[in-house]
């Protein structure tokens, strides 16, 4: 039986978060996921990043100690999960009940040739995950699988990470905002807080 | 030594922290920073985040501030050098970060594999963007710490606190 073709990642963060309300929070990795999460649909409560990679779970785990009434989800590709690794240790021992990583896995750095990655033939992310304590690892290959996700983002309770295994595609950029002091005072206005 | 021997200045760090309503605080664990550490994990209005390397702190602090709260980072001297390219996400978007940062490598050193990192956390710091202070007595602790507060939080800036080598003692290699 051959292998189920992958997920289009445009179309994954569609349906991840097409029921979204108010509630969720989403920090995209730096490059194809920023995109995929523009071409969702811009939001206030996204908070885009176009640099410091490997830093996209820690800022989650941040937001979410800070905002337990909240969801937060982070939206990262294999390479940015892959130089944060350590995070996910840091995010088994604390254990926030409202923070989602979720990590797009083609294989391939997309923004730079598509050269292979770890994950392409060695590093196992849901492993990884796994072995560092966070409650629930799913690994999602197909559209039920996405579904089954995109359900547990609007209520989940504890640590949750998702590899979703996308196809190694690269759609049309589609560029957010980039001031970076910008995207901060419109996250933190619609969270209430002062800009 | 006694109970009364022990240094104030890390009690006086706490205070400025309970003072500035720090909720967050992010660290690798080291031996100078041991006792803020240890009050900020039995104080149940904070959370102590453990990091596997102190950029993880940098990106924690920058959440924090997104979803409301105030967080501090401490890291010995050599973990400056951890942080630099994720220091880019305060830099650029002007999130408060809290530094503070005991110092390796200088005042009778025994380790020379400290020195080259130690000796220049302050240039490091400066190119950074950072504003720097930095703590040679006890006595000028608390003074010190009030000020980088008020500038990390108030004006939305990258604020390092060292804390000298003579201050802090000298690690002791004989057991």
């Amino acid at each position: 039986m051959s292998p189920a073709p992958k997920l289009e990642r445009r179309a994954a963060m569609a349906t991840l978060l097409a029921g979204r309300g108010d509630d969720l929070l989403v920090v995209p990795g730096l490059g194809s996921t920023a995109w995929d999460l523009a071409a969702a649909g811009d939001n206030d409560r996204n908070f885009y990043l176009w640099g410091a990679m490997g830093g996209a779970a820690m800022i989650g785990l941040g937001l979410a100690l800070a905002q337990p009434a909240k969801r937060v989800a982070v939206v990262a590709g294999d390479g940015e999960m892959l130089m944060g690794l350590g995070a996910l240790a840091t995010i088994g021992l604390q254990k926030p009940a409202n923070l989602a990583i979720i990590v797009f896995d083609n294989g391939v750095y997309g923004e730079t040739g598509m050269q292979p990655s770890h994950t392409q033939t060695g590093a196992d992310l849901i492993g990884v995950a796994e072995a560092c304590g966070i409650g629930t690892c799913l690994d999602v290959r197909d559209e039920a699988g996405l579904a089954d996700l995109a359900g547990r983002l609007t209520c989940f309770s504890e640590t949750l990470f998702a590899r979703v295994q996308i196809a190694a595609d690269d759609p049309p950029r589609v560029l957010p905002l980039r001031d970076g002091v910008a995207l901060k005072q419109r996250f933190r206005a619609a969270l209430g807080l002062d800009a | 030594m006694n109970a009364s021997a022990l240094p104030v200045w890390p009690d006086k760090l706490f205070d400025t922290f309970k003072r500035a309503g720090i909720r967050q605080v992010g660290y690798v664990p080291d031996a100078g920073h041991a006792r803020l550490i240890d009050r900020c994990r039995a104080d149940p209005d904070m959370r102590d985040v453990v990091l596997t390397t102190e950029e993880e702190g940098v990106a924690l602090a920058a959440g924090a501030w997104l979803g409301g709260e105030r967080a501090a980072l401490l890291m010995q001297s050599s973990g400056v050098g951890n942080c630099i390219n994720m220091l880019s996400l305060p830099r650029t978007c002007r999130f408060p970060m809290l530094m503070l940062i005991t110092m390796r490598g200088e005042w009778e050193e025994f380790n020379p594999w400290q020195e080259p990192m130690g000796s220049i956390v302050e240039p490091v710091l400066k190119l950074c963007e950072a504003e720097i202070y930095r703590a040679r007595t006890p006595d000028e602790v608390e003074g010190l710490a009030e000020r980088a507060v008020q500038q990390a939080f108030g004006d939305e800036r990258i604020v390092a606190l060292i804390l000298s080598q003579e201050l802090i003692g000298k690690k002791v290699w004989t057991k």
